[in-house]
């Protein structure tokens, strides 16, 4: 697949970006045509925004080129971006809430510039572009959607030839995206190309005419998404080649059933939340079960309804056959569930405490008796809390500078081996973790993972949440997917394909799935 | 020459110690300059203000009762403040608390035992916790901001006791003057050593309530569960805390504090209740909390500093002939410098001279 047809516009040859010792970005090559809409697909880490952030100046390269219609260019800050005609719009809005529309314009915008002139200017501009706006609203008046069209009309006003959209839909409900899109194809027949980050598939298949999929740093691959599957799409995405570890087929998956979620359904907390929609799967003594699916589509909100954090009905939820759907996260932990969340500084972890302050987190409840004193006093006991610590540390092999630093000076791969230390330290009888690795360096990901295995050959239930689908497979003993808040069984780690999960993934159903797995790609459509 | 300031990479622990002591020696250097500006020498002022207070003893008596409500008051704001709760509304639960506690001698003068006055500060502390527990419940109901609701709530109580005072409280044979009758001897708190001054069992409970909240904030897991709640609410919901109780955790424990120092005022040093109870204590102790840093240790230090100050503001209106509003003066600058000096915390302050500034941009 050449991208010769259109004259190139921008042109990135053998980019590289190194932090420490992770290469963010390891030699990429990446052309965007005039007039294009170029997606840049990958999950999350993948690269995407350390790219990006180079093409627009708030990074420098750590070797590579980047060519403006041809001419290579330093970029070295995003105001020469701008210069040359490059704009974003960012993923998080830069905008001053207690300002107007047309202060926060000017602002950007620098000297020369009056406020009559901007306001009419982007009055007209929003109204040529479908973006309706008053340039005398207050932003801390308007939604997420109409703030995103601040940032995309302040960028039009510097008239760029290349228009970068990071995640731009992650914040819109799907409305206010369906309009997104509406502009975005006319701003390409005007001969402006956009590049437009997206972990999406649908998005990217109904909108892009080209994109360039990363992952772990590196290029690999590049199609005409029209043309693509989301199944193939979502391959490329998350690696189509097989893991070499798989596990035994478990012959003890007919252990007792100790996690049950029975028709649970969760409203949206948030107008761009994922509601939960009649979510039902049990998982037993011995088995792993792994939920894949693409970020977003609500995992993290799966996560807090099984941990408590987020309360339903009693029913919806047992343990060992107790209703605990109503129960508290440490009412739960009491009856031997644990977890581990996506987030580990500022959820799993306080960044600003020690680790074992950071022990008693999680385990103040479950362990009353070994960590407090004196009964309703709860006086700390540390002297067992700085035991503890060091039992966990040692066997996790957490490796850290001083005797009990605080969370934010272990790196991401030891603080989560203490994180899920913690938690298989009191061998709890159900263990749920969200995206175990994520962000992990390679050995820490591989002791976690056999963690998890062996927790699991011991006779817990362990239930993981990962959009990593090379260690889905690795761990699991069964696969579900999640699409749109919805569960579908994907069958065990022996049936299930890559293709098949990648359709559900796509959203497809699970009985046309189930019936025909190498359905073709209008399938991921049919709802 | 350019000033750079650079962003720490861990926060340094000398300069949270140090910060108060800078600001505090700032606060000296901008008083003498004030001192100055009204043609007094700044050195007779600084004397008469920080030093002439400290030479008598019934001087010092006087500074353990100013200091007494600013140390009861700040512990119970620092549990509010470790806590992610911005109650600022303190002088207003002082006011209440001490008008629920003086309930008792003004409304029921011949109830005299031994139990009155116990009486009187167990009320004192149930009023002060009751008229805190508003902000507190709009805040966990309606999200209403408690920093608003609290400040404005003191309006309202300077307002009560004004009315109470010159109303239906009005000591009859008072002469028309504000204020509610003298309190039996029974409801008086008594003097310690009444031979040489005038400080009274106060000063006692507010080191026990500073002792109290300094173990439940190092020892206990309600402290680690303040401390996680004010660092990371969302850590906090996974170890099980909830935020809407420790907001009224920390509102009550803070307005009885406060109740309490409202009555021991009352039935110490003045004996009754009048309209110039509300002499400040409530906003000073916000001060005291951040020079104590927000620790009820440092908030007994810092007390008796910000104790001084009042009772400089005294001593220089007679020396000297400056208003004693002076010491308002000191005390905004020194709140104000305590948390500029705190910059120093997380930045590094550096001055490059403008020969290496060029070399750096080249």
């Amino acid at each position: 697949m050449t991208g010769g047809s259109a004259a190139t516009l921008l042109e990135v040859r053998g980019l590289t970006k190194i932090f420490g010792s992770l290469k963010a970005n390891d030699s990429l090559d990446l052309k965007i045509g005039k007039g294009e809409i170029h997606a840049l697909l990958g999950e999350n880490g993948a690269g995407k925004s350390t790219l990006v952030k180079m093409l627009y100046g708030s990074l420098q390269p750590s070797s590579g080129e980047i060519l403006w219609k041809g001419e290579p260019t330093v970029i070295r800050n995003p105001s020469t971006a701008r210069t040359l005609g490059i704009g974003m719009v960012f993923q998080h809005f830069s905008l001053f809430e207690s300002l107007t529309v047309a202060d926060n314009i000017v602002l950007s915008l620098g000297a020369g510039h009056t406020l009559e002139q901007v306001a009419r200017d982007a009055e007209r501009l929003s109204a040529e572009y479908g973006l309706p706006l008053k340039a005398d609203s207050h932003i801390g008046d308007l939604s997420v959607g109409e703030r995103q069209r601040v940032e995309i009309v302040r960028c039009l006003l510097q008239d760029p030839e290349l228009i970068i959209l990071d995640e731009p839909t992650s914040v819109l409900t799907p409305q206010e995206a369906e309009n997104l899109f509406v502009t975005l194809k006319r701003l390409r027949d005007e001969g402006r190309s956009i590049l437009y980050i997206s972990h999406r598939l649908e998005e990217v298949k109904v909108m892009c005419d080209r994109a360039t999929i990363l992952r772990h740093g590196r290029v690999v691959g590049e199609c005409d998404p029209r043309q693509e599957t989301a199944a193939s799409l979502a391959s490329l995405m998350v690696g189509s080649d097989v893991a070499e570890v798989r596990r035994k087929a478990a012959d003890r998956a007919a252990g007792e059933v100790l996690l049950d979620i029975r028709g649970a359904s969760l409203p949206p907390a948030t107008p761009f939340s994922i509601a939960l929609k009649d979510i039902s799967m049990q998982v037993r003594a011995g088995e792993i079960v792994g939920i894949a699916g693409v970020a977003g589509n609500g995992q993290s909100e799966l996560f807090n309804l099984v941990s408590g954090e987020v309360a339903s009905r009693a029913d919806a939820i047992s343990m060992r056959g107790e209703a605990i759907g109503n129960l508290g996260i440490n009412e739960r932990r009491r009856k031997g569930a644990a977890f581990v969340p996506e987030e580990r500084l500022g959820h799993g972890a306080v960044p600003g405490m020690t680790l074992t302050d950071n022990l008693l987190l999680a385990r103040h409840a479950s362990d009353t008796v070994a960590f407090q004193r004196l009964g309703r006093l709860g006086v700390i006991w540390s002297d067992m809390v700085t035991q503890a610590t060091k039992r966990i540390c040692d066997e996790m092999d957490v490796r850290k500078s001083a005797e009990n630093p605080v969370a934010s000076a272990l790196s991401g791969g030891n603080l989560q081996k203490f994180i899920m230390g913690r938690e298989l330290d009191r061998q709890p009888a159900v263990l749920i973790v969200n995206q175990p690795t994520w962000g992990v360096d390679a050995g820490a990901a591989s002791r976690i993972r056999q963690a998890l295995i062996d927790l699991a050959a011991s006779g817990s239930a362990v239930l993981v949440i990962s959009q990593d689908l090379d260690e889905i497979f690795e761990v699991c003993d069964r696969i579900l997917v999640m699409h749109d808040g919805r569960i579908a069984e994907a069958g065990s780690a022996a049936e299930a394909t890559r293709e098949k999960i990648g359709l559900l993934m796509g959203g497809a159903h699970t009985e046309r799935v189930a019936d025909n797995a190498t359905e073709t790609g209008e399938g991921a459509h049919a709802h | 020459m350019r000033i750079e300031v650079s962003r720490r990479q861990m926060p340094s622990r000398a300069f949270a110690y140090l910060s108060p002591a800078i600001a505090l020696a700032l606060t000296m250097v901008l008083g003498a300059v004030v001192f100055m500006a009204l043609g007094k020498s700044p050195t007779a002022a600084l004397y008469s203000y920080f030093i002439e207070p400290l030479t008598e003893t019934w001087s010092l008596h006087e500074l353990l009762i100013k200091a007494t409500p600013l140390i009861l008051i700040s512990v119970g704001l620092s549990v509010c403040y470790l806590s992610n709760n911005w109650n600022i509304g303190a002088e207003g639960q002082y006011l209440m608390g001490a008008v629920a506690g003086s309930a008792i001698p003004v409304l029921m003068p011949e109830f005299q035992s031994f139990i009155t006055l116990p009486l009187m500060l167990l009320l004192a502390m149930a009023g002060g916790a009751a008229y805190a527990a508003i902000p507190a419940f709009l805040k966990t109901r309606f999200n209403t901001n408690e920093i608003l609701t609290s400040l404005m709530l003191v309006y309202v109580a300077q307002l009560f006791v004004d009315w109470l005072v010159r109303g239906p409280w009005r000591n009859p044979q008072g002469f028309s003057f504000p204020g509610t009758i003298t309190f039996n001897d029974y409801a008086l708190l008594p003097e310690i050593f009444p031979a040489s001054g005038r400080a009274n069992f106060g000063i006692l409970f507010a080191l026990v309530a500073a002792l109290l909240v300094w173990l439940m904030l190092r020892k206990t897991m309600k402290g680690f569960e303040i401390r996680v709640l004010g660092q990371n609410p969302r850590a906090g919901r996974f170890a099980g805390f909830s935020a809407a109780k420790m907001t009224f955790f920390a509102f009550l424990l803070s307005g009885a504090l406060a109740g309490l120092a409202g009555i021991i005022e009352v039935a110490g040093a003045v004996q009754h209740l009048n309209e110039k109870l509300s002499a400040g204590y409530g906003f000073a102790a916000i001060i005291v909390v951040f020079l104590g840093r927000l620790n009820p240790a440092g908030a007994v230090v810092a007390g008796l500093v910000l104790a001084l100050t009042y009772l400089g503001g005294e001593a220089a209106q007679i020396s000297l002939q400056i208003s004693d509003k002076s010491a308002r003066v000191f005390q905004g600058m020194l709140l104000f410098l305590v948390l500029a000096s705190d910059t120093l915390i997380h930045y590094r302050i550096r001055f490059v001279t403008s020969g290496a500034a060029a070399q750096e941009a080249n």
